[in-house]
C-alpha cells in the first residue's frame, strides 16, 4: 500500500495507552474501542513503565483477539526506554507474536525488527527525508511523526515516502519528554523502585502548574506530557493536502469513541472542522487544547482556523 | 519484500586504537577558538566544538566556529597533540538537510578527528560518504543500552557512544562488558534531566528546540522582572521561579523550575543543580568508560579554563593514585550545588 493509495481516504491510529489505568478500565476500553470505534488501527502495549504491565498482561491476547474481530489492525508498541535486562527483552516477546505489526518506541527495537515490516512511533526521531528512507529501508511501514515537527516539516517527509504512511499526531497529551527519573514518584515522595504504583491516581497524568496558577504539564511516571491537549481537528484539510494520510488519537478518559468519531466525520467531509472542534471541546469541558506545533509556533498555542 | 541491510565494513584507518588503554581521555568544551586555545592550554586530551549554525545543539549568538576557524582550529590543536571532535548534533531539517551534509563534508576535508552525530539519516549520510570518517554517537541520540549501541556500531560503525545522563555507575560497567565500542561520560558542568534528544519542553513553551534548533530554554525567550519585593523568571509565557529580591536566581532552564503539583510546590523535575562526577572517576575509570565530557560550551573562556585545569588535575591524581580532591571543582558550579545525577541509582 502506498501513500497515493491511502490518500483518498486517510485512517486514524488509536496509540497505546500511556498512562497508568485499571485492568478492568484498560481492558473495557479496548473492548469497546473494538466494538464502536471507527479507527484502522489500535496500539496495545506499555511503552511508560515496565512495572505497569504485570497487572494487565493477561488481558492483551483477548484483548487482541477482541480488536481483530472488531476489523482493526493491531499494532503491538515496544518500551520507551528500556534499561533493565527484563526490559530489553520484551521486545523479543512482542515480535514473536504472530500477525501483528510491532512499533518501535526506542532504537533499541531496531536489531529485531531491521527487515521485517514494522512501524515507527512518534517517540522516535524522525525529522528528515534521509532518517525516514533509512527506515523504510529497514522494513518500516507506518511511521508516526514526533509531535514537535510542523507542517513544514511534514509536507517534504510525507512527499518523499515510498513505502511508509505517514501518520501525525492529532489528538491527546503531546509526549514531550522521558527520564531515567520518576516524577510521580518524586511529587509523592517515594522512591521508584518501591513506588507503590502511584501513577494509577492520575489517568490523564498529574497536572504540573507554575507558581501563579496557570496550567503547563502533565507528568506520567518517567514520562512528562503537555498539559494542552494536541487537538488537529481543525488542521486536518491542511495536513491531509501534505500527504499525511494517518492520524494518531492518543487515548484520554474522555469519550475516544466520539473524538474518534469526530476525526472520522470530518476526515470524510460530513462535518467541518469547525464542527469537529465544537463536538471535542464538548467532550472535554476545562480542557486548553493545542496545536502550535503543526504552525512552527510555540507547542502550547493555539492557532484558531482560519476564516 | 525484506530488504537487505548493508552493515557498516569498518575502514583500516579508523580501526587504529585512538587512546592509549587505562589512560582516561578528557574531552573538554570549545565554544569559541578563544575557549579551544583555552582548553587546549589547560590540559585538554580533545576538545569538542560545532559550527556556527543550527547543525550543533549549543546554536547560541556568539559562540562557534566558521569552516575557516574550524581549519585553523583543527591545525593548533593538532600541533599540541589533541584531537578535535566536531558536533553536527541536531537533526537536520526535512527539506533542507544541505547544511547537515556540507558540515559532515567540511568535518572530513579539513581534518577533523571525528564527528559527534544523532540523527540516523545523517549517520547514513556520514558513512556512506566519508567511510573514513570516525563517528561518534552523540548524547542526542540517547543511547542507553547494548541493543541500540550495538545498532549504531553495526550499521554506521560507530567508534564510541557519548551515554545519556540516566545510567548508574554500575550500569556503565556492565554496558561496557556488552558493547564493541567505547563510552564517553559527561563528568561535570550542565545536567539533563531528560533522556537527551528525545525533549520537546522547550519547544513546547518557545517553538526553539534543542533537536530541530540546536537551543534549550534559549535566552531570547527568558525575562526577568521584580513582582512583589520577589525576583521573577519567565521563560516564553510561563513563569519558571521566584525567589525573594537580593537572593540569585538560577537561569530559567525549564526543567529546573520551581511548579506545583499535588498541593505541592517544588523542583519537580531537578534542582538548579549541576553535575560533579569528579569524585567518580575512580569508579568510571574501573567501569571501563573511555572518556569524559566537560560540558559547556556556552561558558566562558576564563571558565573553561578553570574547569579544565582542575579536571585536569583530578585525572592526573587518580592516575598517580591518589585520592581526588573534592574542593578544586565546588567553585564553579552554578548555584553552588551539585549532584552526582543519574550515576546515583537513588537521583531516580
Amino acid at each position: 500500500m502506498t501513500p497515493s493509495d491511502t490518500a483518498a481516504r486517510p485512517s486514524l491510529t488509536l496509540g497505546p495507552v500511556l498512562f497508568n489505568w485499571s485492568p478492568e478500565a484498560w481492558r473495557d476500553f479496548h473492548y469497546r474501542v473494538a466494538d464502536e470505534a471507527p479507527v484502522e488501527r489500535v496500539c496495545v502495549g506499555e511503552v511508560v513503565c515496565s512495572k505497569r504491565l504485570p497487572f494487565y498482561q493477561d488481558d492483551i491476547p483477548g484483548v487482541i483477539e477482541r480488536l481483530q474481530r472488531g476489523g482493526k489492525a493491531v499494532i503491538l508498541s515496544s518500551l520507551a526506554l528500556p534499561t533493565l535486562v527484563r526490559e530489553r527483552n520484551m521486545i523479543k516477546d512482542l515480535v514473536a507474536m504472530p500477525g501483528v505489526l510491532v512499533e518501535a518506541n526506542d532504537v533499541s527495537a531496531f536489531p529485531q525488527l531491521a527487515g521485517r515490516p514494522h512501524a515507527i512511533s512518534p517517540l522516535i526521531n524522525v525529522y528528515n527525508e534521509g532518517t525516514l528512507a533509512f527506515m523504510e529501508k529497514q522494513g518500516a511501514v507506518h511511521v508516526c511523526l514526533p509531535p514537535e515537527l510542523p507542517l513544514t516539516a511534514m509536507a517534504p517527509l510525507a512527499a518523499k515516502a515510498t513505502t511508509a504512511t505517514i501518520e501525525a499526531w492529532a489528538f491527546g497529551r503531546a509526549p514531550l519528554a522521558i527520564s531515567a527519573r520518576c516524577y510521580h514518584a518524586r511529587v509523592h515522595g517515594v522512591s521508584k523502585d518501591s513506588c507503590q504504583f502511584v501513577c494509577n491516581k492520575d489517568p490523564d497524568g498529574l497536572e504540573v502548574d507554575t507558581l501563579e496558577g496557570r496550567r503547563f504539564l502533565s507528568v506520567n511516571g518517567v514520562q512528562t506530557l503537555s498539559d494542552g491537549v494536541v487537538n488537529l481537528i481543525g488542521d486536518l484539510d491542511a495536513v491531509t493536502a501534505c500527504g499525511v494520510s494517518s492520524f494518531r488519537l492518543s487515548p484520554h478518559t474522555c469519550d475516544m469513541v466520539a473524538v474518534a468519531q469526530a476525526f472520522r466525520d470530518v476526515l470524510d467531509g460530513t462535518i467541518t472542522g469547525a464542527e469537529g472542534e465544537a463536538r471535542i471541546a464538548a467532550l472535554m469541558p476545562g480542557v486548553t487544547f493545542a496545536n502550535g506545533f503543526l504552525h512552527g509556533k510555540p507547542g502550547h498555542q493555539r492557532i484558531a482556523l482560519a476564516g | 519484500m525484506t530488504p537487505t541491510l548493508a552493515a557498516h565494513k569498518p575502514s583500516a584507518a579508523s580501526a587504529a586504537a585512538w587512546t592509549p588503554k587505562g589512560k582516561l581521555e578528557l574531552v573538554c568544551p570549545a565554544g569559541t577558538p578563544a575557549a579551544m586555545r583555552a582548553a587546549i592550554e589547560a590540559g585538554a586530551d580533545s576538545v569538542y566544538c560545532g559550527f556556527a549554525d543550527d547543525t550543533n545543539a549549543r546554536n547560541f549568538p556568539g559562540l562557534n566556529f566558521s569552516p575557516a576557524e574550524m581549519a585553523e582550529g583543527i591545525a593548533y590543536a593538532h600541533k599540541r597533540g589533541v584531537k578535535v571532535l566536531i558536533a553536527v548534533n541536531t537533526f537536520p531539517r526535512a527539506g533542507e538537510p544541505a547544511a547537515w551534509h556540507r558540515a559532515i563534508d567540511t568535518i572530513a576535508q579539513c581534518g577533523g578527528d571525528a564527528a559527534i552525530v544523532a540523527d540516523i539519516g545523517l549517520l547514513d549520510y556520514a558513512s556512506e560518504k566519508h567511510p573514513n570518517l570516525r563517528l561518534h554517537l552523540s548524547v542526542q541520540a540517547a543511547a542507553a543500552n547494548p541493543e541500540a549501541i550495538g545498532f549504531y556500531i553495526e550499521r554506521f560503525g560507530v567508534k564510541r557512544v557519548v551515554l545519556p545522563r540516566v545510567l548508574t555507575v554500575s550500569e556503565i560497567a556492565t554496558l561496557n562488558k556488552e558493547i564493541a565500542c567505547e563510552t564517553e561520560v559527561f563528568v561535570f558542568g550542565g545536567l539533563c534531566v531528560m533522556a537527551e534528544g528525545r525533549c520537546s519542553l522547550s519547544s513546547y513553551v518557545t517553538g526553539c528546540s534543542p533537536n530541530m534548533n540546536g537551543v534549550c530554554s534559549p535566552p531570547s525567550h527568558v525575562a526577568y522582572s521584580q513582582e512583589n519585593g520577589n525576583f521573577v523568571s519567565r521563560l516564553g509565557e510561563f513563569m519558571i521561579n521566584t525567589v525573594p529580591g537580593g537572593q540569585p536566581m538560577p537561569y530559567p532552564t525549564l526543567c529546573k523550575g520551581r511548579f506545583t503539583a499535588n498541593g505541592e510546590t517544588s523542583h519537580i523535575f531537578e534542582d538548579p543543580a549541576s553535575l560533579d562526577a569528579s569524585l567518580l572517576i575512580p569508579p568510571l575509570a574501573e567501569a571501563g568508560v573511555t572518556a569524559l565530557k566537560i560540558e559547556g560550551r556556552q561558558r566562558s573562556r576564563s571558565y573553561t579554563d578553570a574547569v579544565v585545569r582542575a579536571l585536569r588535575g583530578a585525572l592526573d591524581q587518580h592516575a598517580r593514585g591518589l585520592p581526588i580532591n573534592a574542593r578544586a571543582l565546588m567553585a564553579l558550579s552554578e548555584g553552588a550545588t551539585t549532584t552526582r545525577g543519574a550515576y546515583q541509582k537513588t537521583w531516580r
